[in-house]
């Protein structure tokens, strides 16, 4: 058996939503580089509903594809949702994970909350 | 399929391959029977004994079958170590940088109650004898220092540690199993006590190996349970991959001198390339260095996804990064030549054999940059570095 699952291998050799978003409403960023994970995720924000998301990622082959799958999860969502957004609902769409591999699903959740934070608190929510 | 890692294993060679076919055909009674159908193959594990002890300088009956290179590490420690402490003697000098084999049974007797004193490794890559000859106690029991390292290819100065552990009456130990085959090995004229090689590496079958004593040297046993290996390992002897294995080591001893050179041709060239990308440094001594081994640092990016990425374009290579080690920290071989943990995640080796053309590597200089900068593209931490939030380590 390979070790990564057909979808998490097909989002991370086309990763979707890589990239910036100059003047986000609400940037995050989790993990660290001595680990070898860092999530970075941008998110726009109109009227509650996250209307673009951008991620960049510095890890391995499964945070690469987690990051790609969270941010397709979240797009066109409310910010109710994506704060709703769990590591197992990443996992499960991704296929599953490599037991040593769900801590790249957990980063993922934990960035998109990052990135909501940052963004109530620039609203000074 | 451009096939460089050959310091995981090594496609067999033909020749081993047709060395071990008459038996598993034909010649396949047990070496320890009495009748002919097994003495044959007690004669053909003989001369295997002496083909292999000819090819590093020693004598056939110093020659102990295992079932590779970890059995032979393994063997060749605790021996050492059960026999100095029958006079007293519990202190052990190795390096930082050994194979887990090596340093996973010196933690074993760590835990007995010896002494383990793991010597600083260079930031090249190297031991020094002078490191050694500074550490040697009278409790000393063992030194073991690995010929070649397995990650980053620094070929340490054997000879002359050997000379000095000599000299001190101390016991020493190579695990050689990156050199056999590769480089000259004389354990004679190297004052080697100990040393242990595997057949997988230099294009013989898997679950073969050498554990090397020089006569007089001691041995535990691991396996008990018949008198094979006069005794020292027990179990019916793998004649088929013993035989594979002496084919392999002499045909890769004769060929050494011609492979040397290709080797090293097409290593540098690759040395060379990779060196071009910004934020790139080689690991491991640029001279005293195996033939076929290349080893990087790129800042920036982690090396599993690399690792995948080059798969996808046909290149087979490995990393140190903690993904594919399963575990949480990358490498401790660049962990001990000093590489901070980021840089450390974002390695990358290539181990050539001769069977490599110049045309691969050509595609492994278009691949390697193509995709260092896709990922450093996606990294927040390469943009930290380029925007100045964060320092460049290398």
């Amino acid at each position: 058996m390979a070790l990564y699952s057909e979808k998490v291998m097909e989002h991370f050799r086309n990763p979707r939503n890589v990239g910036v978003i100059e003047n986000a409403d609400g940037v995050g960023e989790v993990g660290n580089a001595r680990c070898g994970d860092i999530m970075k995720i941008y998110l726009k924000i109109e009227n509650d509903i996250v209307t673009d998301v951008k991620f960049e990622t510095f890890g391995c082959g499964s945070a690469i594809a987690s990051s790609s799958m969270a941010t397709e999860m979240i797009r066109g969502r409310s910010i109710e949702e994506a704060l709703g957004l769990t590591n197992q609902a990443v996992t499960e769409a991704l296929g599953g994970l490599p037991p040593h591999k769900v801590h790249c699903s957990v980063l993922a959740e934990e960035a998109v909350r990052a990135a909501v934070k940052d963004y109530y608190d620039r609203q000074g929510l | 399929m451009i096939y460089a890692d050959n310091a995981a294993t090594t496609k067999m060679s033909r020749t081993a391959i047709n060395a071990m076919l008459p038996y598993m055909e034909e010649i396949w009674g047990n070496p320890s029977s009495l009748y002919g159908a097994g003495q044959k193959a007690a004669e053909a594990l003989q001369s295997a004994r002496e083909r292999i002890a000819a090819c590093i300088g020693a004598a056939a009956e110093e020659i102990y079958f295992t079932s590779g290179g970890s059995e032979a590490d393994n063997q060749a420690v605790l021996s050492a170590a059960r026999f100095g402490e029958r006079t007293g003697k519990k202190h052990i000098i190795s390096s930082a940088f050994e194979h887990h084999a090596v340093l996973h049974t010196l933690d074993r007797l760590r835990r007995e109650g010896f002494e383990i004193e793991l010597l600083t490794v260079h930031e090249n890559g190297m031991i020094y004898p002078e490191q050694v000859e500074q550490a040697i106690r009278e409790d000393t029991c063992l030194v073991t220092v690995m010929y070649a390292n397995n990650e980053i290819g620094s070929v340490m100065p054997v000879s002359k540690i050997g000379a000095i552990c000599r000299e001190h009456k101390v016991p020493f130990h190579t695990d050689a199993v990156q050199a056999a085959g590769h480089l000259p090995i004389h354990v004679r004229e190297e004052n080697i006590d100990l040393l242990s090689l595997s057949a997988h590496k230099f294009h013989g079958p898997k679950g073969a190996g050498v554990l090397y004593a020089r006569q007089g040297i001691p041995l535990t046993n691991l396996i008990e349970g018949g008198a094979q290996e006069r005794g020292r390992r027990g179990g019916t002897e793998n004649v088929p991959a013993i035989m594979g294995m002496a084919a392999a080591l002499e045909e890769a001893c004769a060929d050494m001198e011609g492979s040397r050179e290709k080797l090293l041709r097409l290593r540098d060239r690759l040395i060379d390339g990779l060196s071009r990308i910004p934020h790139a440094v080689l690991n491991g001594d640029r001279v005293s260095r195996l033939p076929g081994n290349v080893n990087f640092c790129f800042e920036g990016i982690e090396g599993e996804s690399l690792l995948l990425l080059l798969d996808d374009r046909g290149i087979c290579a490995s990393s140190g990064s903690a993904c594919t080690s399963g575990s949480l920290d990358p490498s401790h071989v660049l962990l001990a030549i000093g590489r901070p943990h980021e840089v450390a995640h974002g390695s990358l080796r290539l181990s050539l054999s001769a069977d490599n053309t110049e045309e691969e590597v050509e595609e492994i200089l278009r691949a390697v940059p193509e995709v260092v900068d896709y990922l450093r593209n996606m990294s927040p931490l390469w943009k930290d570095k380029v925007n100045g939030r964060k320092e460049f380590v290398i």
